[in-house]
């Protein structure tokens, strides 16, 4: 669908990408920065030293009241009690049919109040699922999309940097904490993020990210676009919604099983333990020259649904759903790209970590 | 380059091709507009020599990290060189597109196609 640039939304930091010379693309109806200096170089950034990402098209949704839990656990794959205050759990959005909605953060902000992050292009229909489902809990579901704006400060030197601007210890992982940063007071500190680097997400309220953003450059991190954040998340595996998960795809072919507690009896699990997916979602390196890309064919069946160029292997690499038989690591898959045949190998998680 | 230039003894296809016409021959290449749209050049993917390529058709493609794109051929003509220093340093597209990032010399098979490109200043105009 086009959509003219007059219709897309704009995160309370627009004016410091353009100032900062960033490339804007449309974004699941926001406007965006894809890069600043360059994709590499913002890679590698964060692989290496720091950079920051502005999310904050990320969506939010609040669950509050006695039923909160309860209500959670019905919707949410993963078993939401084990969620303790100030904890964070990932889990999956599925359907009747155990088809993928969305894959969510979900925050225990209290015993009776959590926050979701959603997916920008999902924000809408997560937000009328929940409130869908919310009938017969005793619960309040409130959109909380215009009440923050969401920074990612992420790589090796991620914490060390937000801790000298923080009044308070910064959250472990998986872990979350109220702060006041730069300034900016009742700042939502996570530990979390989306690059397989240390770092944390902050949840701040829109007239306030400027702020944050200006310290956080100011002390050295290097502004980072999407276009980073997607190869940084694809040399670790982390999945995309839309690309590599979807409605016409279960959790448990997507390698998310884990997060998929089907005892919890939430809405998909029956038929999530019912079903016997014939394909995998698995990581490949392309073995020769070539960039495999998002829906290139797997000669013999399955799909590329993710790839691009590895900045920190320099190689080719993505995702793709393969036939089971050809899913253990160390198989060799040819792809078929716009007509050429490239070879690839399945791997195992991550394509990229530290040790290589 | 950080500078965007088009020079003046190119021509120019609308869809950010030059082409640097000497006799009966033309090196070709992606203008400065065009490698800065894509960003960082990460593969080129050259066709073979004696390949006949066709005035407003593909004839190759550049990937960036992020995306592919189709080279348009702004001359017909049968490939008589191709870029092998694109192989390992694709990012010269980016750095020197002139120069030593130009792609494919081909021999022309329709001089009189060269009438229907643009000068650099109509080009340029018509990024604006």
């Amino acid at each position: 669908m086009a959509v003219g640039t007059d219709t897309l939304k704009r995160t309370p930091l627009f004016d410091r990408h353009v100032a900062a010379g960033a490339k804007l693309v449309p974004f699941a109806g926001w406007e965006m920065p894809v890069q600043y200096t360059g994709i590499k170089p913002e890679h590698l950034a964060v692989r290496e030293r720091v950079g920051i990402f502005d999310v904050s098209h990320m969506g939010e949704i609040e669950t509050t009241g006695p039923d909160a839990e309860a209500f959670l656990q019905r919707i949410l794959s993963n078993d939401v009690t084990k969620i303790a205050e100030h904890g964070a759990q990932y889990s999956v959005l599925t359907n009747e049919q155990g088809g993928v909605l969305d894959d969510l953060f979900t925050y225990r902000l209290d015993r009776d109040r959590f926050l979701t992050v959603t997916n920008a292009s999902n924000h809408e229909k997560d937000l009328n699922w929940f409130l869908k489902h919310a009938q017969g809990f005793d619960v309040t579901i409130h959109d909380r999309l215009h009440d923050y704006a969401m920074l990612a400060v992420q790589g090796p030197e991620a914490r060390a940097l937000v801790a000298e601007l923080a009044d308070g210890e910064l959250p472990k992982r998986f872990r979350t904490t109220t702060l006041t940063v730069a300034g900016a007071p009742g700042v939502l500190v996570c530990g979390t993020g989306y690059t397989g680097e240390d770092g944390v997400e902050l949840l701040v309220a829109p007239q306030h990210a400027t702020k944050i953003w200006d310290a956080v450059v100011a002390a050295g991190a290097t502004p980072a676009g999407l276009g980073a954040r997607d190869t940084l998340r694809l040399e670790v595996c982390f999945h995309l919604y839309g690309n590599d998960l979807m409605e016409s795809r279960g959790p448990l072919e997507a390698g998310l099983g884990w997060c998929v507690k089907t005892d919890t009896g939430f809405i998909g699990a029956e038929a999530i333990a019912n079903s016997t997916p014939t394909e995998k979602l698995v990581p490949f390196v392309i073995t020769g020259p070539g960039i495999a890309r998002q829906g290139n064919p797997v000669i013999g069946g399955g799909v590329v649904t993710s790839g691009t160029l590895s900045p920190s292997l320099d190689r080719g690499i993505g995702m793709a759903y393969v036939p089971l038989e050809k899913s253990e690591p160390g198989t060799p898959i040819e792809i078929d790209v716009r007509g050429r045949t490239r070879t690839a190998e399945v791997r195992a998680k991550p394509l990229y970590s530290k040790e290589n | 380059m950080a500078e965007a230039s088009y020079p003046d003894d190119l021509k120019y296809h609308p869809e950010h091709d030059w082409a640097r016409v000497e006799g009966d021959t033309a090196t070709l290449g992606i203008t400065w507009y065009a490698q800065d749209q894509l960003g960082e050049v990460v593969f080129f993917d050259p066709p073979d020599v004696g390949t006949e390529i066709t005035k407003d058709n593909p004839y190759a493609e550049v990937e960036s990290v992020k995306a592919v794109s189709d080279v348009i051929a702004p001359l017909s003509g049968e490939i008589i060189e191709v870029n092998e220093t694109l192989k390992d340093s694709p990012e010269q597209i980016n750095e020197d597109s002139y120069g030593e990032g130009w792609l494919v010399k081909i021999k022309l098979s329709d001089p009189s196609e060269i009438d229907q490109l643009m000068d650099a200043t109509s080009y340029e105009e018509s990024l604006s």
